[in-house]
């Protein structure tokens, strides 16, 4: 494989890709399925914004391994932290994140299709969601930090704040990102084909998402 | 709608319901039983992830380095979390 096909974000054709890669790719029609034989490798989004999703990954993965292992040197008072947390709270978050997501890709698929509108309504959509997402959160710090949970309670407080802050910057820049395009997509001159900087939104807001599915379970399901 | 809208409403329908099977597994006196919780747990975040990536960012059609990057990394650390969790039980 080429370095242009590792690292190419624009169309490619090649011959006897498997099965699995003609569900999400594009023809020149946007946002219609391929039809006959051709099938396309390709990136979606910005390739900066990938290297930037990998570095994020890392981070995060380490610290959801490190958690782990502080968890099972000292799992009672783990236990006893997650006890106090509300599940309710962190469920709703997720429904909020995951239709976040799908609001961000069929806002995608209808800017691909040269429904401008209705894309742009897509993505304020996703960004009003993960503003509910921060005020839920905020509540919920709130909450903890009245009944005197901060970071200086134990190891578990500390693994909490530390994780969900963090990924609560990570939604607060997704929305920024999503309402700014959502914001320039009436106002540029974006063709149905050219549609790399909603993608490179999307796909940071799905890192997002991604890394959520993940941390939901390790402090609010399992305890 | 196109087909690949469908496929997004439907995955949509699909991670709310392994959300409400993880919030059930985490409500209910299997959430408190270690193993049987872990492995249902972390197989419903696992279907949320390969849904995300695949479909939502679109690496079921992206170079083959990406998707096996961003597919490893879940698979990795909810292998190694789950390892975690069960030498702790």
């Amino acid at each position: 494989m080429g370095f242009a096909v590792l690292f190419s974000t624009t169309v490619q054709t090649i011959p006897g890709l498997p099965e699995e890669s003609s569900d999400a790719a594009y023809t020149a029609e946007a946002g219609q399925p391929p039809s006959g034989r051709v099938d396309e490798i390709r990136l979606s989004g910005d390739i900066t914004m990938w290297f930037v999703i990998v570095l994020e990954m890392f981070t995060f993965g380490l610290l959801f391994v490190v958690y782990a292992f502080a968890r099972a040197k000292d799992p009672a008072m783990f236990r006893a932290g997650q006890s106090s947390l509300d599940l309710r709270q962190g469920a709703i978050n997720t429904v909020i994140l995951l239709t976040g997501s799908w609001c961000v890709a069929r806002g995608v698929h209808a800017l691909r299709s040269s429904r401008v509108n209705t894309g742009a309504r897509w993505l304020w959509s996703a960004a009003a969601l993960g503003i509910a997402f921060l005020l839920v959160k905020g509540l919920e710090y709130k909450q903890k930090l009245r009944a005197g949970y901060d970071m200086s309670s134990d190891d578990f407080w500390m693994f909490y704040y530390l994780l969900t802050g963090f990924h609560f910057m990570h939604v607060a820049a997704a929305v920024l990102i999503v309402a700014a395009i959502a914001f320039l997509v009436p106002r540029r001159q974006w063709t149905a084909t050219d549609t790399q900087a909603p993608e490179t939104a999307a796909v940071f807001w799905h890192m997002v998402d991604l890394l959520w599915v993940v941390l939901f379970p390790l402090v609010y399901v399992l305890r | 709608m196109n087909v690949l809208c469908k496929r997004i409403d439907v995955l949509w329908l699909v991670t709310l319901v392994a959300t409400g099977v993880s919030w059930w597994a985490g409500e209910s006196p299997l959430g408190m039983d270690g193993g049987w919780a872990v492995g249902i747990v972390f197989t419903m975040s696992l279907a949320k992830g390969l849904a995300i990536a695949l479909d939502y960012m679109e690496l079921r059609g992206a170079p083959a380095l990406w998707r096996r990057f961003v597919v490893g990394w879940l698979l990795f650390v909810i292998l190694a979390v789950m390892a975690l969790w069960l030498w702790a039980a």
